[in-house]
């Protein structure tokens, strides 16, 4: 009850900052949906919004079920979509695709993880705060890549940053005329893996004790240091596959800034679905959804731009992780009042 | 002998300029965090009041209306910061980043909807501006000495007053405080807002003292920098501002070498400069540079005893 409480408390904000720039908040929500949901191919621009989204938040909840708080999303996507690109460009002159495939995204998540390693060790082994390494790892991989892509990695004769295209065999399967490809069953795949790894295998176990009580997890024979960096790494190469979507699926070639939000956004996926992997993926389409539906909206009417979207994030997060408990006195009195 | 004086003059311009938002904003983080509520959230802070300050500016046509349109902006933030931290105890962390992602949107789509500039607001011109007060070169405007000017006050209402000592102790060991018959919500609160007052002269800064004007994410990390900064000067505010310091020496120096050769080196990569601050922090925290010690209650909300 109380996270559907949340999300419409931050839709009436929205609605009034909405109001506010002079629109009718019903005939813009009533945009977005059909701007999300209205034709097949918006459906597909959903769906391919939702995969990114899934994969952040998918990492931000496997941290946190660890008792981290993983904010390096972004640039762990960053590295992972390097990853992801330097084997492809490495290798698709002579792999054939069900070869390079499968080694281009496991590159993405060993690069997703590495980033997140770092930060992982400083928490684990020196006791430094992990919100605060992994906030300075965002900047530092923003560096890194402006670095290489500007310096090394840019196609000869390009004007803008960017890498050669990648050969077919390094692109990913999608859906004629959509950004939708195979990174969607990627996806599907990790909240299961996700699923069964935290709640049906011994060091999901481990983790989550740690999570709830690292004494507990000490006197049960958990390793902390270890299983810091097992989470943290997880965590890495999950969100390093928003690489493999966007670069190997919907892009062909390294570009900037790709991953621009996700990271951030994923923080609010996790907290909306309760940092359990089906729940993750439902926000994750609700949030596909508001991408989709919110270009659409900014299309339609000029006066809003695509960044409302951005502005609903961040309410989302504002009311369903900070201000949780907000609404819980108002929702006990109700059922206080309902109850004989 | 003359070119060389002005080379370093400039350079120290260029430093004092780069680093004056920071400073403020590290002193209103250091105001925050001694009082035990972590503030990721300057980013978003001094992003909004730079919005609104330009937005102001721009509609009134005075730099002064601008500058009290920051502070309010921020304080808004800082308030809500404040009661998602203080009042219902929810995760500070949390709170800062939607603050910051929350900032970042909501500037971008008011500023399309009144201006339609794409996110900008128009050029400032005259009187819209803060002007340089002494050294028209150097663009010391009246925030460049409240900058310099908040680090001593910080100091001596941290280190000297009641209200600093008792801001301490809510940051280490609430409990204590709570017991001495002190409001620990409304101390936090003050602390709070003393942070939001500062961060919202340094948005202020930004986009009607350094710039002519708003334009979308133009604090580009400078909050986290800041943030860095606290961390680097250990919490206390001379060495805060030491690192805030060089830090904008790092990004003057990253300016002038841009494209040039050193002597043994090579080009220097700018990007490497760029992210020597976020490295530099990462070594210190490391305990590589000596011990950095957060307040003992920092990021913990408070909970009464029933």
């Amino acid at each position: 009850m109380l996270p559907l409480v949340n999300i419409a408390l931050a839709f009436i904000v929205v609605g009034i900052i909405v109001a506010i720039i002079g629109v009718d908040p019903f005939l813009a929500l009533r945009l977005l949906v059909t701007g999300a949901l209205g034709s097949w191919e918006s459906i597909g621009y959903t769906l391919y919004y939702a995969t990114n989204f899934t994969f952040t938040g998918l990492a931000v909840a496997v941290a946190f079920h660890a008792g981290l708080f993983n904010i390096g999303g972004e640039g762990q996507a960053y590295l992972g979509g390097l990853g992801c690109g330097l084997a492809i460009l490495a290798l698709d002159r002579w792999l054939p695709a069900w070869l390079l495939i499968p080694i281009a995204i496991a590159a993405a998540a060993l690069f997703g993880a590495a980033w997140a390693a770092v930060p992982a060790w400083l928490q684990a082994w020196r006791g430094s705060h992990i919100v605060i390494t992994t906030i300075m790892f965002n900047f530092v991989a923003s560096a890194l890549m402006v670095y290489l892509m500007v310096n090394v990695l840019i196609a000869p004769g390009s004007m803008t940053p960017q890498s050669r295209g990648f050969a077919p065999s390094g692109q990913l399967p999608a859906i004629a005329g959509l950004p939708l490809n195979l990174s969607l069953a990627l996806a599907l795949a990790c909240c299961a893996g996700v699923w069964v790894f935290l709640w049906h295998t011994p060091w999901g176990y481990a983790l989550r004790t740690m999570g709830h009580n690292p004494e507990a997890a000490v006197y049960g024979g958990t390793n902390l240091r270890r299983m810091t960096m097992l989470a943290m790494c997880l965590s890495g190469a999950l969100a390093g596959f928003v690489g493999v979507n966007e670069l190997m699926g919907v892009h062909h070639r390294i570009v900037l800034d790709f991953q621009a939000g996700y990271g951030f956004a994923g923080i609010a996926v996790a907290l909306m679905g309760r940092n359990h992997p089906l729940g993750v993926l439902l926000a994750a389409l609700l949030f596909g959804a508001l991408q989709q539906g919110g270009a659409e909206l900014a299309f339609e009417i000029p006066s809003i731009t695509r960044e409302m979207v951005v502005v609903i994030q961040g309410l989302i997060i504002l009311f369903s992780g900070a201000l949780a408990h907000l609404p819980r006195p108002w929702l006990q009195a109700l059922f206080a009042r309902r109850a004989p | 002998m003359d070119e060389a004086f002005s080379f370093v003059f400039l350079m120290l311009a260029s430093t004092l300029r780069v680093a004056t938002p920071l400073v403020l904003c590290a002193m209103g983080g250091l105001f925050s965090e001694k009082g035990g509520i972590v503030d990721v959230g300057l980013e978003g802070k001094m992003l909004m009041a730079a919005f609104f300050a330009a937005a102001t500016a721009s509609v009134t046509g005075s730099a002064w209306a601008g500058v009290a349109a920051a502070v309010i902006a921020a304080e808004a933030l800082a308030l809500l910061h404040g009661l998602a931290c203080i009042t219902y105890r929810g995760n500070q962390v949390v709170s800062g980043v939607a603050i910051n992602i929350l900032a970042a949107g909501l500037t971008v789509v008011l500023g399309t909807a009144w201006f339609a500039r794409g996110g900008q607001t128009p050029p400032l011109v005259g009187d819209q501006r803060l002007m340089p007060l002494f050294l028209p070169e150097a663009g010391d405007n009246v925030l460049v000495y409240a900058a310099l000017l908040s680090v001593p006050v910080t100091w001596w209402i941290v280190a000297r007053t009641r209200f600093g000592l008792r801001l301490r102790a809510v940051g280490e060991m609430p409990l204590a405080v709570d017991a001495a018959g002190l409001s620990v919500a409304w101390l936090r609160y003050r602390a709070v807002l003393l942070c939001g007052l500062l961060a919202g002269l340094a948005g202020a800064y930004l986009s009607i003292g350094q710039n002519a004007g708003f334009s979308r994410d133009m604090t580009a990390g400078q909050g986290f920098i800041a943030l860095a900064a606290i961390i680097f000067g250990k919490w206390r505010a001379w060495p805060a501002l030491g690192a805030c310091l060089i830090f904008g020496l790092l990004d003057a120096v990253a300016i002038r070498l841009q494209g040039v050769r050193l002597p043994g080196l090579g080009e220097v990569p700018v990007q490497l400069i760029q992210a020597m601050p976020y490295l530099l922090t990462m070594f210190l925290l490391a305990g590589f540079i000596g011990r950095a010690v957060a307040p003992k209650a920092a990021g913990v909300p408070y909970e009464k005893e029933r």
